[in-house]
């Protein structure tokens, strides 16, 4: 696989980070200690490049319908200025992606898949576009994308943006965005993440990504800011409960398994869409294994890949897994037979031949105070 | 660059040790090690008046992103463990020289050991 490198990576490597692979770029895992990182993000702010994420603009006449043909979900009925996490399912079922449509008009959708999937996504959507009056652009090699993600978030853009323009970020909603000017660049400005806490995502193109970058870690500094690598981005997502492809949502894993029945839009969308009918045996089969959290009741921590027990025998597989750095205890996402995947069951992890006691408990694990 | 103790000998995997001749040796991970596993938030020792094997594991360290085991760099029976660093391992990544020693042990015999100099140039240490 070619190695990749995003507009950002002089400045990680001014600040230090280590690096580690992700889906085919070099992206810092930590640039400290990635303990330290994931609670900058929980109690003031971390800024993230995740420039290797892909961007896809999907536009034209037929741009909602071409959407609702090729995700599951129903795109067409977002509004504008408004985004949609979405699954994109192979003819059988099977998950390619987890991505965010955000919906600019009638005719203009921005398509943000996975970085080691962004390629085979836009090659599907270029393929699922042949009846469609739509293009469908790739621009990820020229999109950066930043996150500021933390209860200071907020207070962060706000010192970066003219008070003229403050309404509009002050006035974003979970899962909206606008078009604002964010210390001299214009960015799509969304409130979306990936860590369960308030945040942003700033898309702009790679140009100014390096300027940004420097004005949000400077604007940010009194209020405790610090670089965030993929370290403590896993750590947060896993403790918001959120899914990682590759990890809990991959090709074999149904929408249905993976606990994203609602995402597939089987009764809103009268139509036809690609793995519809593959999808409607699957939730009519029922699923064997779900995805459930566990909570460990020791210090030490399932990893993926890990078998679950349930007396001895396996009845399922760690897929995420470590000790959750706010909440003190190991937890994980695990695919668990269906009998034992309720809430309260008292299950174990084979922790390197060692049964160790766990508990299938809801999730998110963490839900941050509003 | 992470710190290797010119004073020490260690292990092809990353444990070093104090032999000073008198007294039970001191065995802990090198900084080189602390550093590739990132923040560690577990480690199980062996117990006091075992007997661990040159070469062999004789407990784990576990960070937020993986598990290591850890391996004895000497045969001999072990008579101290460093109960700070189990209750809080931080102390290893902090001062994994010092405070963040794991095991006493009295050596009956030697695994093969490295210099500093050996260890740093094989592992990307600063002496």
């Amino acid at each position: 696989m070619s190695e990749n490198y995003t507009a950002l990576y002089e400045e990680h490597k001014k600040l230090g980070a280590s690096f580690t692979d992700f889906g085919g770029w070099q992206m810092p895992l930590k640039y400290s200690s990635e303990l330290a990182e994931h609670h900058a993000v929980r109690n003031a702010a971390g800024l993230f490049d995740l420039s290797h994420m892909g961007e896809v603009w999907v536009t034209g006449p037929q741009a909602g319908a071409f959407l609702d043909y090729a995700l599951v979900g129903k795109l067409s009925a977002i509004a504008d200025g408004k985004a949609k996490y979405s699954l994109i399912c192979s003819e059988d079922g099977g998950i390619i992606d987890d991505l965010i449509t955000y919906r600019f008009g009638d005719e203009k959708y921005l398509v943000v898949p996975n970085a080691g999937n962004a390629p085979t996504v836009a090659a599907a959507l270029a393929e699922r576009a042949a009846n469609f009056d739509v293009t469908v652009e790739d621009a990820s090699a020229a999109t950066s994308l930043v996150a500021v993600q933390g209860p200071k978030a907020e207070a962060i853009l706000l010192k970066l943006t003219d008070e003229s323009q403050h309404a509009l970020v002050t006035g974003l909603k979970y899962y909206a965005f606008n078009e604002v000017n964010v210390a001299g660049h214009e960015v799509i400005l969304a409130r979306t993440g990936y860590t369960g806490e308030d945040g942003f995502e700033l898309f702009l193109p790679n140009e100014g990504a390096s300027s940004l970058w420097e004005s949000i870690a400077q604007a940010g500094e009194e209020f405790g800011v610090v670089p965030c690598g993929l370290a403590s981005r896993d750590s947060l997502r896993l403790e918001a409960g959120m899914p990682l492809y590759g990890n809990e949502l991959s090709l074999e894993r149904s929408p249905f398994d993976a606990g994203l029945g609602p995402v597939v839009a089987l009764k809103s969308k009268e139509g036809d869409f690609v793995g519809r009918a593959a999808l409607e045996s699957a939730k009519e089969a029922g699923s064997k294994r779900m995805l459930v959290g566990l909570k460990g009741q020791g210090r030490r921590a399932g990893r993926g890949g890990y078998p679950v027990l349930k007396d001895g025998n396996v009845v399922g597989e760690v897929t995420s897994g470590q000790p959750s750095p706010t909440l003190g205890y190991p937890v994980a996402l695990a695919y668990v037979d269906v009998e034992h995947a309720e809430l309260g069951t008292a299950l174990d992890v084979d922790l390197r031949g060692k049964a160790e006691p766990f508990e299938v408990v809801a999730l998110p694990f963490y839900k941050r105070q509003k | 660059m992470a710190k290797v103790a010119a004073e020490l000998k260690y292990s092809a995997e990353h444990e070093w040790i104090a032999a000073d001749g008198s007294g039970p040796s001191v065995v802990g991970v090198s900084a080189v090690a602390a550093e590739a596993l990132g923040d560690i938030v577990y480690v199980d020792l062996p117990e006091v008046g075992s007997t661990v094997t040159a070469g062999e594991t004789c407990g784990e360290i576990e960070s937020t992103k993986s598990v290591s085991d850890l391996y004895s760099p000497v045969t001999g029976e072990v008579t101290e463990v460093n109960d700070g660093a189990i209750s809080d391992p931080a102390v290893i990544n902090n001062d994994p020289y010092g405070a963040g020693w794991l095991f006493k042990v009295t050596v009956s015999e030697e695994g093969p050991l490295l210099s500093a100099q050996e260890y740093a140039e094989a592992n990307g240490g600063e002496l």
